[in-house]
């Protein structure tokens, strides 16, 4: 590797930078195990008495780990039917020919940046007379039909590295379009399917707006939304309020670390989302 | 590390034209882009045509009036929505910003530097967790008693403590601060991915011509990665117009008195809170025509990023 000629700027620079990185998440984590009385009088220093109270009862007291399921449920059901409604359309985009194909490729790139909060106002009025608004199920759709632009574009741009000859393979076999996908297709994409997924799960797990709008029954908030509204309410406790963001931080947190190729990997694939 | 395992072909005919030759017109691909195109067009297609025509009308969901433009004309004349729009052109120079930062992070990393791939997963870690964990946590942070200014007061630095979300004039910079400190690990992976994948030859050559590491990082090293880079500045400027909604919500909703707000919290605070759906629409048109724009030069910007990755 290059000349190592001012290495010791560099790692002051590289440790600078990985201070400013940790530090919040430090200062969340270590406020969470204070109680309201040790915030009070200590408010950046090192708890001296840590203790666990906020976690039991922020599980315990708050609706924590209902949100959580509720978010969880919302997660898992959009990737699932995100997948299912992207794989096959990836697969026509790349392996059929169809009139328009370019242009759903094209429009699929293009609505990817599309903000949510512009398209929120009308599904929310469609929501409302369909009698979903309060309903998880709300956000499953949405969130499907969201994820949908950027599952196809990735999923195209993996299929396009199949070589073509073990399609070709099976269609010799007599397999129809939809035997290829199955058997053929979908099994050799299983890493990057898992890949998706992990992106597409982060995505609808850190969403807000959409979460915060559609549902405003407490019981049913996800975790998120539930979280955001926490603050105001317990303001006088924040080291509750932060064991709340804690737990909202670690699944993710978690899974980043023990799967850190397939997030780096995802989240720059084909170059980001 | 790579991210050029999913590699971006410019889609030129047919994939496989000896298998689709005998079946032209076939009728199955549309059948399997029937599911995906119901979808954008329930998530996409309508909601964008209804927020065009409600922009041009007033009055509540169910009873709306034509009022043409004169939505449009009520926003210009809103302080609070100019205030918005200023707030997010404000944000757009976190870009050039996290731009040079994470492109100097990058570049160091790839030198090879011992624990690289430890300083890797640092910078990273903020991305990927929610906006809302992180507004919050740093809602309690930047609090006039809270571990920043602690921090700055223990190190001497008390010049620097200040009421970071309290005060009118710096409440839209520390949102702007979070959401550095949140993105600037995306452009670190995003570029050392590029930088890694680079040809070694080029680099040989040029230090064997006798560059100095400024010269081969501009001259050698950051050209070829030009369209990454061009990526990079594009998606951050669509995420700080379009996408803050969670980091103001949690952070400032909008506050103090309104000096925080963003376009999105406005959209969201006519027409939810307020009811004010033409508003509202009027304000989201707006917001999508700014995307639009950018969304135009990521499209042009994509392509060129991923034949860079593909050469």
């Amino acid at each position: 590797m290059p000349a190592r000629a001012a290495a010791l700027p560099r790692q002051v620079l590289l440790a600078a930078i990985a201070v400013i990185c940790l530090e919040p998440i430090v200062f969340v984590l270590m406020t969470s195990l204070k109680s309201a009385d040790e915030y009070a009088v200590n408010r950046a220093g090192w708890p001296a008495r840590p203790t666990l109270a906020n976690y039991v009862e922020a599980l315990a007291e708050l609706p924590t780990l209902r949100w959580a399921l509720n978010s969880a449920l919302v997660t898992g059901g959009s990737v699932l039917i995100s997948l299912v409604l992207a794989a096959p359309a990836a697969y026509a985009i790349t392996f059929g020919e169809f009139h328009g194909r370019s242009l759903l490729l094209g429009a699929n790139v293009g609505l990817i940046m599309v903000p949510p909060v512009v398209l929120v106002l009308p599904v929310f009025v469609v929501m409302v007379n369909l009698g979903l608004i309060n309903n998880l199920l709300s956000l499953v759709i949405l969130y499907s039909c969201l994820l949908v632009p950027f599952s196809v574009f990735f999923l195209c741009n993996f299929f396009r590295t199949i070589p073509a000859e073990l399609a070709e393979a099976g269609a010799i076999d007599g397999a129809g379009p939809v035997q290829l996908l199955w058997r053929v297709v979908l099994p050799l994409s299983r890493p990057a399917m898992l890949t998706l997924a992990v992106v597409n799960a982060i995505w609808a797990w850190n969403e807000l707006l959409i979460a915060l709008v559609f549902i405003q029954n407490e019981s049913r908030r996800t975790l998120m939304a539930g979280l955001s509204l926490l603050q105001g309410r317990y303001s006088t406790n924040q080291p509750l309020v932060l064991a709340v963001a804690s737990l909202s931080m670690l699944p993710v947190a978690l899974f980043y670390l023990f799967s850190q190729r397939s997030f780096v990997r995802g989240l720059t694939a084909g170059i980001g989302k | 590390m790579s991210a050029t395992q999913v590699r971006v072909r410019p889609v030129v005919g047919p994939r496989v034209s000896g298998r689709t030759a005998g079946r032209r017109r076939a009728w199955w691909p549309y059948l399997f882009v029937l599911p995906a195109v119901a979808a954008l067009g329930f998530g996409f297609v309508l909601p964008l045509l209804t927020v065009l025509r409600n922009s041009l009308y007033a009055g509540s969901v169910y009873q709306l009036e034509w009022v043409g433009l004169g939505n449009f004309s009520a926003l210009f004349a809103d302080d609070t929505f100019r205030t918005a729009l200023a707030n997010n052109l404000r944000l757009l120079l976190t870009v050039p910003l996290m731009t040079a930062l994470a492109l100097l992070v990058a570049v160091v990393l790839n030198d090879g530097i011992r624990g690289w791939r430890v300083y890797r997963t640092v910078t990273f870690l903020p991305y990927i967790l929610p906006a809302v964990g992180i507004g919050v946590s740093f809602s309690v942070f930047l609090q006039l008693n809270g571990g920043l200014n602690g921090s700055l007061r223990a190190v001497g630095l008390d010049a620097l403590a200040r009421d970071w979300l309290g005060s009118p004039h710096w409440a839209i910079w520390s949102v702007a601060g979070v959401v550095v400190w949140q993105q600037l690990g995306f452009g670190v992976v995003l570029f050392l991915a590029a930088l890694l994948s680079l040809p070694g030859e080029v680099t040989e050559a040029a230090r064997v011509d006798g560059a100095r590491w400024w010269t081969l990082q501009t001259r050698i090293h950051l050209p070829q990665i030009r369209g990454t880079i061009e990526f990079f500045v594009v998606t951050e400027a669509i995420t700080v117009l379009s996408w803050v909604f969670a980091y103001v919500y949690v952070l400032t909703a909008g506050g103090p008195a309104h000096s925080s707000t963003v376009l999105e919290f406005y959209i969201w605070e006519n027409g939810f809170a307020h009811g004010n759906v033409g508003l509202a629409s009027a304000a989201a048109v707006v917001v999508l025509a700014l995307a639009a724009i950018l969304i135009a030069v990521y499209l042009r910007v994509r392509v060129r990023a991923a034949n860079e990755r593909a050469a």
